[in-house]
């Protein structure tokens, strides 16, 4: 029993890490003793990034773009819902502006970095400015579906029992419309990561973004690839965060569906 | 109701059109709004003309613009890129997924690794490309295709999961060669996927095109506008703005009538037709 369990997690583990533990394995060997410019050693990468981005350039530059990261992120999704459920709610006033949040979002978000830099100039509040603007978008418009689509009953009961506004936009509307939600929530945290690189590449003078631009022009070549390697491992982790948070906020719903599945 | 998954939510809401204006027209009232706040909060003095110039210089810029063989020169550079960006991620994405999602040990033996990759923003890579090729095309075309290649082969993965193992056994007892099991059981199950897939590149292709052009600065679209910024050419910098916005809206048309044009005959665009 017990070895069974423990040959199948081995198993588990070598499927997880195996195919990753060879590549970077081949990456290791493959640049070992390169000379190529281009290309420098795995080992040189791994070597200067522990003083490159942990001393110093941690609190300068990783935290502060993280931080408008976080702040652009978030005001999104709160004016993102906000103004989704009001749009949402009313039928001639999404037929109104639904073409015109169509086109804003078909709009490449980082064309407007030029725009917003001639209004917020080149400080924090652009940043944070640009990562609103480009991630706002798809929260919005899944917000509008989502109030859209909710039931008619649950809506007509709710009505019937008089339900508070405020218990019924917590209980009905953002529960009813969270899995999309989270949906277009999804597709704004890999934007606003682009954006939050973009803006930086762009005008500033701290950051992420502008630091591995530094390294490029610099020539700094390990520097750069750590920085690139960095940003990979934001990213990564900051999707994992958000799969955390969306099977603790849909809960309700996987389990419903499984149910479903599994009942038809 | 509550059974139906999200997509196929809005046919049934839809039915109730008709009622008082048409939803055509209140659209065509938002655009309308728009242009005249546009129009109007410079002209007020709520925002400074310089930043925001009126529409009616947007549009005289835009005219110019039109006349100018610069202009159509950087849109062709622009549509180019995009089209052979996703033609490669659709191949490579479309191929990779087919081959990953039908061997059972490939699939699990990649999936940590792609979930992995697929994150990585694509913006991560610009230096790279930018010492590889310089402004050359070629370094925009490694973030478009990087960037749209994930959401073809994710989409595709999923497709091939969904095969019917009745019908994927028929067809093995009945000795289908491997090409004829994937062209008339795993294509057709896999197609609605690959659209979607498609749907989504087609978008992303274009983001990441212009965001190359602009911070790159390979030719382009994205490459005019940060030239006009860096002119002072404001009026102009809107200008080209908006036609990435119709771009981007063309995109997305296109892109859905290639989905229901190619998936005429799956069941749920023929109910939609139907209703």
């Amino acid at each position: 029993m017990t070895t069974s369990m423990l040959w199948r997690a081995g198993r588990r583990l070598l499927l997880i890490a195996g195919l990753p533990a060879v590549l970077i394995t081949a990456w290791w060997l493959a640049t070992a003793n390169s000379t190529n410019f281009y290309w420098p050693p795995l080992r040189t990468i791994v070597e200067v990034f522990g003083p490159t981005w942990l001393e110093g350039k941690l609190t300068s530059d990783v935290l502060p773009s993280l931080a408008r990261l976080g702040v652009g992120y978030l005001a999104a999704l709160a004016l993102g819902i906000g103004i989704g459920v009001a749009i949402g709610s009313s039928t001639t006033l999404r037929a109104t502006v639904e073409p015109v949040l169509e086109f804003f979002r078909a709009i490449p978000p980082p064309v407007l970095v030029p725009i917003l830099i001639l209004f917020a100039g080149i400080g924090d509040g652009m940043k944070v400015l640009v990562i609103v603007s480009g991630a706002i978008w798809p929260i919005l418009l899944n917000t509008v579906e989502g109030v859209r689509s909710i039931d008619e009953v649950l809506r007509d009961t709710a009505a019937c029992y008089r339900f508070r506004t405020r218990t019924r936009l917590t209980t009905l509307i953002l529960r009813g419309a969270s899995p999309q939600i989270m949906t277009g929530a999804r597709q704004a945290l890999s934007i606003a990561i682009i954006l939050m690189v973009i803006s930086e590449m762009f005008a500033a003078s701290n950051g992420l973004g502008f630091t591995i631009i530094q390294f490029q022009r610099s020539f700094a070549l390990p520097q750069m690839w750590s920085g690139i390697i960095l940003l990979g491992l934001i990213g990564v982790a900051l999707s994992l965060l958000f799969r955390l948070v969306e099977t603790r906020v849909l809960a309700w719903y996987f389990g419903q569906r499984d149910t479903q599945q599994s009942g038809a | 109701m509550t059974t139906a998954p999200p997509t196929t939510a809005p046919a049934a809401t839809d039915t109730r059109r008709g009622r008082g204006i048409p939803h055509g027209a209140l659209g065509a009232a938002g655009f309308a709004g728009l242009i005249l706040l546009l129009e109007l909060l410079p002209r007020a003095g709520v925002v400074d003309a310089r930043f925001l110039p009126p529409f009616t210089e947007m549009a005289v810029a835009l005219s110019d613009q039109l006349a100018s063989p610069a202009f159509w020169d950087a849109l062709v550079a622009t549509l180019r890129g995009w089209i052979i960006g996703l033609a490669i991620a659709m191949a490579a994405g479309v191929s990779a997924g087919i081959l990953i999602g039908s061997v059972p040990a490939l699939r699990a033996a990649t999936a940590s690794t792609i979930e992995f990759l697929r994150p990585i923003p694509s913006v991560a890579l610009i230096p790279l490309a930018v010492l590889l090729f310089g402004t050359d095309m070629r370094s925009t075309l490694l973030l478009v295709v990087y960037a749209s290649f994930w959401q073809v082969l994710v989409q595709v993965l999923y497709g091939v999961t969904d095969v019917d193992p009745i019908a994927r056994d028929t067809a093995r007892s009945y000795r289908f060669s491997l090409w004829r099991q994937v062209r008339t059981v795993l294509w057709p199950t896999a197609l609605p996927y690959v659209m979607t897939g498609f749907r989504l590149a087609a978008a992303v292709a274009l983001i990441l095109e212009i965001t190359g052009e602009l911070i790159i600065g390979s030719p382009g679209l994205g490459n005019a506008i940060a030239v006009a910024k860096s002119s002072g050419a404001v009026d102009t910098m809107y200008a080209l703005v908006i036609v990435t916005g119709v771009i981007g809206v063309g995109v997305n048309l296109a892109a859905r009538f290639t989905e229901r044009r190619a998936l005429r005959w799956h069941p749920s665009i023929r109910r939609e037709v139907a209703a």
